[in-house]
């Protein structure tokens, strides 16, 4: 980020101002050197000078007296025509005064990021480990085609595809469903053309995502806990639960 | 004394090390591992600029993208998670044959005779259930979040496809214990795609390299478990990363 300092950018726009009181409310940005600008000692030459900047290098004697009431004083510059100053460079506004360059609050990578992250992933490291070490993940008999266990299920991840089944014709729930949805899913950032990210602009969209997350949710649940043999609807404090993860 | 000629011995001989070719050719130039490490924000930058970690992360991000309650890691941790099943799944690998005729033994003769097998196996396990609910949450958080939203939009198509394949990596990595549990989820499952309109049979046929489940469905879902989808799967993640940053980082605040 550019920062331009107070006494420059005080000077630029005292400048600025006086240009405009003598272009007589043109745009100072016009390109010649403006008609009413106390010319005539203003070097005629490079047209892209401002007019305002020019007549900076004026020597101060030939500036005519404004609204002070003291008499001109010749001042007796020591450079050649009497001047005392002169313009060397214009440097455009633009080149030194860039704005667009918005500053953006960030941090370091290291340590800010990357300790979060260690942190995440050694909680996340402990936990699978402690629960590894108290629960068993199943391994149940020796795989028998001839022995259909009753409710076979499908991972839970799958039960609500499973939960659907008892539904739909298994091409609708198995394929049909499942296919639209994902389709949906992968197509929403082209469906969804509010270019708003806040809440209260996206009502809709929100609440379509939450209802179908919801429907989803429940229909794992009732498939994962509430079926038991033959798929019949159960209440696990009944009938026990027919669940492995 | 002689501690102190030890300890001089020590720190001459780590001069020595860090002086010598072999080290500056490992750590380049400004590495913190060359010239030491104190606090300030040059080296700060330097960590990053002079490691790996530079394809994953850039030198500094918005202060709003280490907020632990915007994001809740979950993307993170999905990757984490990843890396975790890859290390404790090659563990697996040592001690697992594919075929309907060993593979249940062997995981028996894993739990039983073999050192941290049983522990191994479990963390195996439980940590894919946890990658499956942890893509999902994180798909959710981003949904929430509206962070999809352009310049996101294909960062989310990739990241559907992510999802996808952590699913089907979880269902082969179910059958190959050959259990029971394993047998009857997967026939459940591959039930349901055999219902695919107009190829359905094919399909099936493919996923089960026959035309009911045998050591054949084995030895091809083994192959698609450690071979083939994570090496899909890890296309997708270094696309998936990559966009994250040439989107501008992670989606601002709402």
């Amino acid at each position: 980020m550019t920062e331009i300092p107070e006494h420059l950018r005080k000077r630029a726009e005292a400048a600025k101002a006086k240009a405009q009181a003598a272009a007589g409310g043109d745009a100072p940005s016009a390109d010649g050197p403006s008609a009413d600008a106390p010319a005539g000692t203003a070097p005629a030459g490079d047209e892209k000078i401002p007019s305002h900047l020019l007549d900076r290098g004026t020597a101060a004697a030939d500036m005519p007296v404004a609204a002070a009431g003291v008499p001109a004083v010749p001042v007796g510059g020591s450079g050649p025509d009497g001047h005392n100053q002169r313009l060397l460079t214009v440097v455009k506004s633009g080149s030194i005064q860039d704005t667009r360059a918005m500053p953006v609050d960030k941090v370091h990578v290291w340590p800010h990021l990357l300790v979060a992250e260690f942190l995440s992933a050694l909680t996340v490291t402990l936990f699978t480990l402690l629960f590894a070490i108290f629960v068993n993940a199943p391994l149940l008999e020796l795989a028998d085609f001839n022995k259909t266990p009753n409710p076979s299920k499908a991972p839970w991840y799958f039960m609500g595809l499973q939960e659907l089944l008892t539904m739909f014709h298994p091409m609708v729930a198995g394929v049909t469903i499942p296919g639209i949805g994902l389709f949906l899913l992968i197509m929403a950032p082209y469906i969804d053309k509010n270019p708003s990210k806040r809440p209260e602009d996206r009502k809709f969209a929100i609440s379509l995502m939450t209802i179908h997350l919801m429907f989803w949710s429940v229909l794992v649940m009732i498939g994962s806990f509430f079926r038991g043999p033959g798929f019949n609807f159960v209440f696990p404090w009944n009938a026990g639960l027919f669940f492995e993860l | 004394m002689a501690d102190d000629k030890k300890s001089g011995g020590l720190s001459q001989m780590s001069e020595q090390v860090q002086a010598s070719q072999a080290w500056s050719s490992i750590f380049r130039p400004g590495s913190i591992f060359r010239k030491g490490y104190s606090d300030s924000p040059r080296n700060r930058s330097y960590v990053i600029m002079n490691s790996v970690l530079y394809h994953l992360h850039p030198v500094k991000v918005k202060r709003h993208a280490v907020k632990v309650s915007y994001t809740l890691c979950l993307g993170g941790l999905s990757f984490f998670l990843f890396i975790h099943l890859t290390v404790t799944g090659i563990f697996l690998m040592f001690f697992y044959r594919p075929t309907a005729a060993q593979a249940w033994n062997d995981i028996q003769t894993l739990q039983t005779a073999v050192g941290f097998g049983l522990l191994v196996r479990n963390m195996h396990r439980w940590a894919a259930h946890l990658m499956v609910l942890s893509v999902f949450l994180h798909m959710a958080r981003v949904f929430y979040h509206g962070a999809y939203k352009p310049p996101r939009e294909f960062n989310w198509v990739i990241g559907v496809m992510l999802l996808q394949f952590t699913l089907l990596l979880s269902f082969t990595g179910y059958l190959l214990p050959w259990d029971q549990l394993a047998l009857w989820a997967v026939t459940v499952g591959t039930n349901m795609m055999g219902f695919t309109p107009v190829f359905g049979e094919q399909v099936r046929f493919v996923l089960l390299g026959g035309v009911e489940i045998g050591t054949d469905t084995l030895l091809r879902w083994y192959t698609l478990h450690v071979l083939m989808l994570p090496f899909v799967l890890v296309i997708f993640l270094a696309i998936h990363f990559w966009r994250v940053r040439k989107d501008g980082g992670i989606s601002g605040p709402l």
